[in-house]
């Protein structure tokens, strides 16, 4: 898995804290919808690609691929509110839509992973209430990460058997034959890897004050 | 001591007691003997009776037993989680509370010692079955347990790394309970288990109980 | 939360993330993937809590920089596009498919499954998805309401994939474990 979405040129922009970073998005897109005017949608969609282009010195084909990305909705946008608010009302959903897109891609390309995971888990305090530690969170990223190829392994194993014995079925029964099967052993991996995490003491950490009688098996 | 899951009961009147310093359990498939060595670290408590290592019980000090009872898995694809070699041996020792320092010199010994510390920044889905297997064990050994279960370790290995883990197995300092269907593994073993259907039918030195269990299932259509 | 259930729901994630590599069929600008499939079995196989915690990894994973949304696309940015209402109904559609599964369970059957992901994976989707469109490109609710009916001839398959697959999974492997109302009292 390619994770080229961070691209370091050790800017000003780099340096600065994620948090900040991210804050600074909010607030861009709170004032793009909140004063709906195309001197300031326009003005801060300069703003934008100025930051990205001239301070972080990110490659122009980086922001250009962002807005390809979105190309169709451009298109589609444009043409919806053409028809309802004439030309103006199609430019300020234009640029607004630009500008916010190419805020997200500038934090994403100078902002490590692990910096906005650092962020993530504090954000994510308030997950207490569902029962989530955020320590918990690094954990739970890492074991993502591992399970996304063992996943795809194993839906190719079951599809392979499966033509071994004849099976070339196409449509729903095609999906549902490989899901079941597929679904069954990555969920016995999934207890197996919790019961390996456990056996290396990964409930070690959790709160001393957990009645006796909520005993894990 | 028994233990079921719902109805259906993996393991019945079952009393021993281990002191062997290598002990190995055979039995068919689904003749409780996994069970049995989830029992052994509390990672499955018995419905019925008691299972207590050292003189600590599993259902009441359940951390103690784990800290001091390593668990290998069959499958090392299920118990790597971490994206490079390194990491996913220092987890156990993260959990530890082991500092930082020390961490990153226990690992390094535990690599070293495994033939892993070229590799100790590689992804560690990309290790081969054999290597895989060696993490496993590496990830737990820097725990230093002073008991180790290892449940199948060699089943989904190719001959020759199925030789290099027993050959580490058979090096190991501590007591050892080793599950497994390759039964050359058991070659020097103090003891060996068998189980069928829940019980234990034969508990003997590695050639009688062999034996024993090879006779069992000659009988069976 | 135990371990497992830490593992379930990364599990889930990662199941959504392997159903985004899984080609998109491109009807004008609405790409139809299969990730949708991922909250309905998230929902229907973990139930509400855990379905709504793995959708949620998913996004944070999308959201700190990687790749994993159908068109290889990820980072903040395409929660800053005019198709980010549906990805932060994602989570909710999870829980909404997990709480009626979690409702029924005990005469859980393909009836109850389709239903529960059609309310969670379709409706929940699109009444969060739809509007924010609307909003954001500043159109009329009816215009994007409209638009978004690309979408649902491939997302009722999607349902019924995911009900045929979670009763036979239910008969397999159940991993809600008790009905809702023994859940909440504990």
């Amino acid at each position: 898995m390619t994770l080229a979405l961070y691209v370091p040129t050790g800017s000003p922009v780099h340096r600065a804290p994620a948090g900040a970073k991210l804050l600074t998005l909010v607030a861009v897109s709170v004032v793009v919808f909140a004063v709906p005017t195309l001197p300031v949608v326009g003005g801060v969609l300069a703003a934008v690609v100025l930051v990205g282009l001239g301070v972080a010195r990110l490659p122009p084909a980086l922001l250009g691929r962002q807005v390809r990305a979105v190309l169709w909705w451009l298109v589609a946008l444009a043409i919806v509110t053409g028809v309802v608010g004439g030309v103006a009302g199609a430019a300020l959903v234009v640029l607004r839509l630009l500008a916010l897109v190419l805020a997200a891609a500038v934090v994403t390309a100078t902002t490590r992973v692990t910096e906005l995971v650092a962020v993530v888990e504090w954000l994510c305090s308030p997950l207490r209430v569902f029962g989530v530690r955020p320590a918990r969170i690094g954990l739970l990223i890492a074991m993502t990460l591992r399970f996304i190829p063992l996943v795809a392994e194993r839906a190719e194993r079951i599809r392979e058997a499966q033509a071994a014995r004849g099976g070339t079925v196409r449509g729903i029964r095609a999906w549902t034959t490989t899901a079941v099967p597929l679904l069954v052993q990555v969920l016995q991996m999934a207890h197996t890897t919790a019961e390996a995490l456990d056996a290396r003491g990964a409930d070690d950490d959790a709160p001393p004050a957990r009645p006796p009688s909520r005993g894990r098996r | 001591m028994g233990h079921s899951y719902g109805a259906r009961t993996v393991l019945a009147d079952l009393t021993v007691r281990l002191t062997e310093r290598r002990v190995g359990v055979v039995g068919a498939n689904g003749s409780g003997k996994s069970t049995f060595a989830r029992l052994l670290n509390g990672l499955v408590v018995p419905t019925e009776g008691t299972v207590t290592v050292d003189s600590l019980d599993t259902r009441t000090a359940t951390r103690a037993v784990r800290r001091r009872v390593g668990f290998v898995f069959q499958d090392p694809d299920a118990q790597i989680v971490h994206p490079t070699v390194a990491e996913d041996v220092a987890f156990g020792l993260e959990n530890m509370g082991v500092a930082p320092a020390e961490r990153a010199e226990r690992v390094a010994e535990v690599l070293t010692r495994y033939g892993l510390a070229g590799h100790a920044d590689h992804p560690a889905h990309l290790l081969s079955g054999g290597q895989k297997q060696l993490l496993a064990l590496a990830g737990v050994l820097v725990m230093r347990p002073a008991r180790i279960v290892l449940d199948e370790p060699t089943t989904l290995l190719d001959l020759l790394n199925a030789r290099r883990v027993a050959l580490l197995v058979a090096e190991l300092e501590q007591s050892v309970v080793v599950v497994t269907h390759d039964l050359p593994l058991l070659e020097g073993f103090d003891r060996v288990l068998v189980f069928d259907t829940g019980r234990l039918v034969a508990d003997d030195s590695p050639a009688a109980a062999i034996a024993a269990y090879r006779s069992l299932m000659a009988g069976r259509p | 939360m135990k371990t497992r259930d830490l593992a379930y729901v990364a599990l889930f994630a990662a199941i959504t993330a392997v159903l985004g590599l899984v080609p998109a069929i491109q009807v004008g600008p609405v790409p139809i993937t299969a990730q949708t499939l991922g909250v309905m079995l998230a929902g229907s196989v973990l139930g509400a809590r855990r379905g709504f915690l793995a959708l949620l990894l998913f996004l944070v994973l999308v959201a700190v920089g990687l790749p994993l949304l159908a068109s290889g696309s990820g980072g903040l940015s395409v929660f800053a596009g005019p198709s980010g209402g549906y990805l932060y109904s994602w989570p909710i559609g999870a829980f909404v498919v997990g709480l009626i599964t979690e409702l029924s369970w005990s005469r859980y059957n393909l009836g109850w499954a389709l239903l529960a992901n059609v309310v969670g994976g379709i409706v929940v989707v699109y009444a969060i998805g739809i509007p924010f469109l609307a909003l954001y490109g500043d159109i009329p609710l009816a215009a994007a309401f409209t638009g978004s009916f690309a979408f649902l001839p491939g997302d009722a398959v999607k349902a019924v994939v995911a009900s045929l697959v979670a009763v036979q999974v239910r008969r397999a492997y159940p991993v809600i474990e008790r009905p809702r109302r023994a859940a909440a009292s504990q």
